[in-house]
């Protein structure tokens, strides 16, 4: 299947130019093609087949009056619940788990006609940024296969990315969708928090994760971000339309920079295709202001003490006993401790004693107290700064994708995400779509640019990436 | 951050570390800590840390049976380790006696 979108596959679905079997055929064909290198999925679904030939009836019966996304082949990040499929959130300690149940959005998604071919890469639990973290090896980026494709939805930025299935869902704690989209050149989209259920995502920090698109176009991501939204009796932090102030659609908006914190860390040849953009906007009538954000400056800092301390707490459920890896010992501590010991792989380790670090008795109140402080006066700021501006601009990352192996100390593997986290610790939503490419090492490499909005803004997002994007792309 | 400190977090995070993984943490996790530290400076004019809700709170919903019986039961049971009939079988947390 050629880069194509979920619109134009339906469009053509309808016409009866192309059919669902076709379409999954060669999704198919492209992993069996391309993913021996590429390594984008963790496990294909040939029962995909079945549906796509129900698909086709369908269509035959009832043309245009089917769901929207009937007979488009998609992919799922392997942390999200599928019944009956492995689910391993690329760790050993899940290496032969079997979902009993479906996720709220898989059910959402599977409503609405979509066909699962395959379950994508991950870094191990959503903690890394480059998907090198996975316990089944690194996948590597279809735009050059030397570089990552960024994490930890790198195996679902892969499988659009070469061309595999149009939509690949990912989960985004700090910048997980956004900054692999922006590696791989696509639209990735991080709700509102609440926007999306979590039912049926492996949680890795509750108060952060949400669920969402990565795609070829905004439209499509707005399409399928739509079907998964909505309040839901399983998760309770989902909200509803009218939990935030509405947030209105306009033909021209301000836009704000946060000039000083792009000053430092950030690639030259990214800051000039920022500026190309920023230029861009302004041709198209749209006003660029310089703004400051210092509370979000230090969002990175904060976010190493909050996802820990979610961490540690939501992994403490993997201890052999009931599910997933069980190592066998002489009494249940020597079982929980080598459990967990063979199971999880570096990061997520260091990770689990940050976060028990941070909430042990004694630096609690000055570590995570301090830390949920900060998150506060965050969103103040925030709700502040979009009293001034419709949406603050940044970079999605400081950098074009990296090389495999290139980041091995941990602290410079998390810059990676100085734009993206502070937006998770604040709730709001963000859209990362292509500002460009830069040139390293005679390969043009995308770069993304985030719209980040105020909470409950997810359609103005769209509203405007659209006409920055789809139109011009 | 010392090594007496990594194996202390380490037994309560009921995780067993090697020599390795030790020495590694120690270096990795000092410098982590140093970074994130910087949050204290940041919220030091500000010590009312009033109670931290979400947008939404006290949500509830109807005490209700959603699934069959057995539904699930199946499923659950062939995840787990060790089963014996229809229970998941533990080790023996007490002594008693002998």
């Amino acid at each position: 299947m050629k880069k194509t979108t979920v619109a134009e596959l339906r469009a053509a679905f309808i016409a009866g130019e192309y059919t669902p079997t076709e379409a999954v055929e060669a999704a198919l064909a492209v992993i069996k093609e391309k993913d021996g290198e590429i390594h984008a999925f963790l496990d294909v679904y040939e029962d995909a087949r079945e549906a796509a030939k129900a698909a086709d009836q369908l269509y035959k019966e009832k043309g245009k009056d089917t769901p929207p996304l009937l007979g488009v082949p998609i992919a799922l990040k392997n942390n999200i619940l599928m019944k009956g499929k492995r689910t391993t959130a690329a760790s050993k300690i899940l290496e032969n788990y079997t979902a009993v149940y479906d996720a709220t959005i898989v059910k959402r998604l599977l409503d609405a006609g979509a066909i699962v071919v395959g379950a994508t890469n991950m870094d191990e639990f959503a903690m890394g940024g480059s998907t090198e973290n996975s316990a089944f090896g690194p996948t590597k980026n279809p735009v050059d296969t030397a570089r990552v494709p960024g994490g930890s939805s790198g195996g679902s930025a892969a499988a659009v990315a070469m061309g595999a299935v149009p939509v690949a869902i990912g989960t985004d704690t700090g910048g997980s969708i956004r900054q692999p989209a922006s590696y791989c050149g696509l639209v990735g989209f991080k709700p509102t928090y609440g926007a999306v259920s979590r039912y049926g995502l492996m949680a890795m920090g509750s108060s952060l994760d949400q669920a969402g698109p990565l795609t070829n176009s905004v439209a499509d991501a707005e399409l399928v971000h739509d079907i998964m939204t909505g309040i839901d009796g399983m998760d309770a932090t989902t909200i509803t339309d009218d939990t935030y102030p509405a947030v209105p659609l306009k033909d021209t908006y301000t836009f704000g920079v946060p000039r000083h914190f792009l000053a430092d860390g950030v690639d030259a040849e990214v800051l000039s295709a920022f500026d190309a953009h920023i230029e861009a906007l302004r041709a198209a009538g749209h006003t660029v202001i310089d703004i400051d954000l210092p509370l979000f400056e230090q969002g990175l800092a904060a976010y190493y003490i909050v996802m820990p301390a979610e961490v540690s707490s939501n992994l403490a459920r993997y201890d052999g006993i009931r599910y997933g890896l069980s190592v066998e010992a002489d009494d249940l501590l020597g079982v929980y401790e080598k459990s967990r010991a063979e199971g999880f792989g570096k990061e997520v380790k260091r990770r689990i004693l940050l976060g028990t670090y941070v909430l042990s008795s004694g630096y609690y109140d000055a570590y995570y107290g301090k830390a949920e402080l900060v998150r506060k006066k965050m969103r103040q700021e925030l709700a502040e700064t979009f009293e001034k501006v419709d949406i603050i601009l940044t970079p999605t990352a400081p950098t074009p994708a990296f090389k495999l192996g290139e980041k091995e100390d941990p602290l410079a593997m998390y810059r990676q995400d100085i734009f993206t986290v502070p937006v998770n610790l604040a709730g709001v939503p963000a859209l990362s779509f292509p500002m460009g490419t830069v040139a390293q090492e005679g390969k043009q490499l995308p770069v993304g640019v985030q719209y980040i909005g105020p909470l409950g803004g997810d359609k103005r997002l769209f509203s405007i990436g659209k006409r920055v994007y789809d139109t011009n792309k | 951050m010392n090594r007496e400190e990594i194996t202390h977090l380490a037994t309560l995070a009921r995780i067993r570390l090697g020599e390795e993984e030790l020495v590694n943490l120690e270096k990795e996790l000092s410098s982590i800590v140093e970074y994130v530290s910087v949050v204290s400076e940041i919220a030091a004019d500000d010590a009312s840390a009033a109670p931290k809700v979400g947008a939404r709170f006290n949500i509830f919903r109807k005490d209700e049976v959603t699934n069959q019986g057995d539904q699930y039961t199946k499923d659950i049971l062939a995840e787990m380790p060790k089963t014996e009939g229809r229970y998941l079988a533990v080790k023996k947390i007490l002594e008693i006696g002998d």
